[in-house]
C-alpha cells in the first residue's frame, strides 16, 4: 500500500475532545443505565461502586453528557444539514452494507448514514436529559405527580434503547470502515480515504482554495 | 426489615432466578381495618413509631387532626380524616389508617430495580430489605396507592413492614396490639375476610346498605382490608382509589420493554460481529490513495 504524503485534517482537535467527553460519557450512561433497567445488567452496578452510587452518579453524568452534546451539536450541525443527495444515499444503503462501491453515490462531508445518527441523537439526548431530570429521585422526586413520573420513566427507557441502537451502528460502523477510527483519534485521513468514502467531500476541499489549510503533511 | 435468613420468599424483585422458598406452608395474613370501628385515637400510630422506633420531626399545626401531614420515611401509618358530609347533610367523619395495603402483586416490587431490595414471604407481606435498596424511586412509581417514601438522609425507601418482625414470630402488629377499639384485626386472610362478612351484615343491618370489604382484585388483592360504610366511593376515605391497579406505563416499561430491548441490543451487536465476518474491513485501495492523490493534485494546479 501506498503511504500517503499528504493527509487531509477531517476533525479539528475540540471537535474530537468534545466527541471524545461525548463518547465516555455515552458509554458510562449506557453501562449504569442498562444496570438499573435489567437484573441481568444489574452486575454492571459493581463497576461504579454499588447500586447506591450507579444511582447517585447516573444523573451527573448525564447533565455533562448534554452539556457536551450541546457542544457537538454547535461544531457539526452544519455538516449535517440533510441535502437531496442524501435521499440518493439513502436508496443505496444496500449498496453501502454491501460495501459495492460502485453502486453509491459521491459522499460530502458526511453521508446520509452519519447525519441520521446526528439527528437522532439531537432528538434522543435532549429527550433523555429531560426526562432523566423528572425521574432524578433526590432533586426532583416531589417536583411532578406520580404519573408523570410514570410515562417520564417509560420515554426514557425507550428513548435510550434507541439512542443504544444507533451507538452499536455508529461503533460498528467506525471499526468496519478502516481508519475512521485514526480520524476520530488523530483528526486526519489520507487522500484515498476521502476519494474511497467522501468523494465529494475531497472535490470540494481540493477545489476550494480557502479550504487548503486542511491539507497538511503526514505527521 | 433485616432479612432474617428468609426460606419464604414468594417473590423477590429484580430476580430472575426463583428465591428460596421451601418454607412455604404458611398461611396468607391479613389486616383487617374496621374504618367503621375507628374513633381516631391514633393509637396505631404511636404504636408504630413505638415499635419501628420512627420519630418524625414535629411539623406544623394545618388546620387538621391529621398529623404529620403525610406519610414520610418516619411515618409509616397515618390516620388521614376526611370529612364528608352526606346526602342526608349530616357530618361523617371517616378516619382511615393509611399505610401500605401489601398487594398480592405488589407493583413497587415489580418496578424495582435492586435485587432482593424488594421481597414478598409466603405469608403475604411486602418487605423493603432496606441495604440492597439503592434510592431510586421506581417504587414510588410502581405503588398504586402512593406509600412508599424516599429518605433524604439515607436514600433508602420506607414503608409499613406489616410488623413482618413481630409476625415472624407469632406476634400481631403493633397497630393491631394498640388498637383499644378491635377496629385493627389480624390473622389469616381467610379468617379476616370472614370476620369482615360478618361486620358488613351487621352495617347493612344499621342502614350502611353500601357496606363492603376493601380487598381490591385488580393487585390480586391486598393483605391489609378495609371494611367501609361506602365501599361504593372508597375515595370519600382521603383518596383511597377505587380501582387501584399497577400502572399500564409501569407494566409495560417492566414487561414487554425489558426483554425486547435486551434481545434487539444483542441482536444489534451480533447483527454488527457478522458482518464484519462476512465482509471484512472496508479497507482503502491502492487505487483509491492513488486517485485521491489525483484529485488533490489537479485541483490544486487549477486553482490559482
Amino acid at each position: 500500500m501506498i503511504r500517503s504524503r499528504t493527509v487531509i485534517v477531517r476533525y479539528t482537535t475540540s471537535q474530537r475532545v468534545n466527541h471524545w467527553i461525548n463518547a465516555i460519557c455515552f458509554t458510562l450512561m449506557v453501562l449504569s443505565g442498562l444496570s438499573m433497567f435489567h437484573p441481568i445488567m444489574f452486575w454492571l452496578s459493581n463497576l461504579f461502586g454499588g447500586g447506591q452510587w450507579t444511582r447517585a452518579v447516573h444523573p451527573w453524568i448525564g447533565c455533562v453528557l448534554m452539556v457536551s452534546y450541546i457542544g457537538m451539536i454547535v461544531q457539526f450541525w452544519r455538516a449535517n444539514l440533510w441535502h437531496s443527495e442524501d435521499n440518493t444515499w439513502m436508496k443505496s444503503v444496500a449498496a453501502v452494507v454491501e460495501d459495492d462501491e460502485e453502486r453509491i453515490p459521491p459522499v460530502g462531508h458526511n453521508n446520509a448514514g452519519q447525519k441520521l445518527v446526528f439527528w437522532a441523537m439531537t432528538l434522543l439526548i435532549p429527550t433523555l436529559f429531560l426526562t432523566g431530570l423528572v425521574i432524578w429521585e433526590v432533586y426532583f422526586g416531589e417536583a411532578t405527580p406520580i404519573p408523570v413520573q410514570r410515562a417520564a420513566v417509560l420515554i426514557h427507557s425507550t428513548a435510550a434503547f434507541l439512542a443504544i441502537i444507533i451507538w452499536i451502528v455508529h461503533v460498528y460502523a467506525g471499526i468496519w470502515v478502516r481508519h475512521s477510527m485514526r480520524a476520530m483519534t488523530q483528526g486526519y485521513v489520507t487522500p484515498g480515504w476521502a476519494w474511497r468514502h467522501h468523494r465529494k467531500w475531497l472535490r470540494e476541499l481540493a477545489a476550494d482554495p480557502n479550504d487548503k489549510t486542511a491539507i497538511r503533511k503526514r505527521p | 426489615m433485616s432479612d432474617l435468613q428468609s426460606q419464604d420468599y414468594i417473590r423477590r424483585s429484580a430476580s430472575t432466578m426463583t428465591p428460596p422458598s421451601a418454607r412455604n406452608a404458611e398461611q396468607q395474613v391479613a389486616k383487617l381495618i374496621d374504618v367503621s370501628r375507628c374513633i381516631g385515637c391514633k393509637a396505631c400510630q404511636s404504636a408504630c413509631m413505638e415499635w419501628n422506633d420512627l420519630r418524625q420531626e414535629i411539623g406544623h399545626f394545618e388546620g387538621s387532626y391529621q398529623n404529620p401531614n403525610d406519610l414520610s420515611p418516619d411515618v409509616w401509618t397515618l390516620m388521614k380524616f376526611a370529612e364528608y358530609e352526606n346526602e342526608q347533610g349530616n357530618l361523617e367523619w371517616l378516619i382511615r389508617k393509611d399505610g401500605c395495603m401489601h398487594c398480592e402483586d405488589p407493583g413497587c416490587l415489580k418496578a424495582c430495580p435492586a435485587p432482593g431490595a424488594i421481597v414478598q414471604y409466603a405469608n403475604g407481606i411486602v418487605d423493603f430489605i432496606s441495604d440492597k435498596c439503592i434510592g431510586c424511586g421506581y417504587c414510588v412509581k410502581g405503588c398504586p396507592f402512593d406509600v412508599p417514601r424516599i429518605s433524604k438522609k439515607d436514600h433508602k425507601s420506607y414503608k409499613c413492614t406489616l410488623c413482618s418482625d413481630r409476625v415472624s414470630v407469632g406476634l400481631e402488629p403493633a397497630c393491631v396490639k394498640a388498637c383499644p377499639t378491635g377496629a385493627i384485626m389480624f390473622g389469616t386472610k381467610t379468617d379476616m375476610t370472614a370476620w369482615a362478612g360478618e361486620r358488613i351484615v351487621d352495617l347493612k343491618s344499621r342502614g350502611f346498605e353500601n357496606a363492603g370489604l376493601y380487598d381490591p382484585q385488580a393487585v390480586g388483592g391486598t393483605h391489609v382490608m378495609y371494611v367501609l360504610h361506602h365501599a361504593d366511593k372508597p375515595e370519600l376515605y382521603s383518596g383511597l382509589p377505587a380501582h387501584p391497579r399497577i400502572s399500564a406505563a409501569v407494566e409495560a416499561w417492566k414487561g414487554i420493554a425489558k426483554p425486547l430491548a435486551m434481545v434487539g441490543i444483542a441482536l444489534a451487536a451480533v447483527v454488527g460481529f457478522f458482518h464484519y465476518i462476512v465482509k471484512g474491513p472496508n479497507e482503502v485501495t491502492e487505487e483509491d490513495e492513488a486517485q485521491g492523490e489525483r484529485v488533490l493534485e489537479e485541483e490544486t494546479e487549477n486553482t490559482p
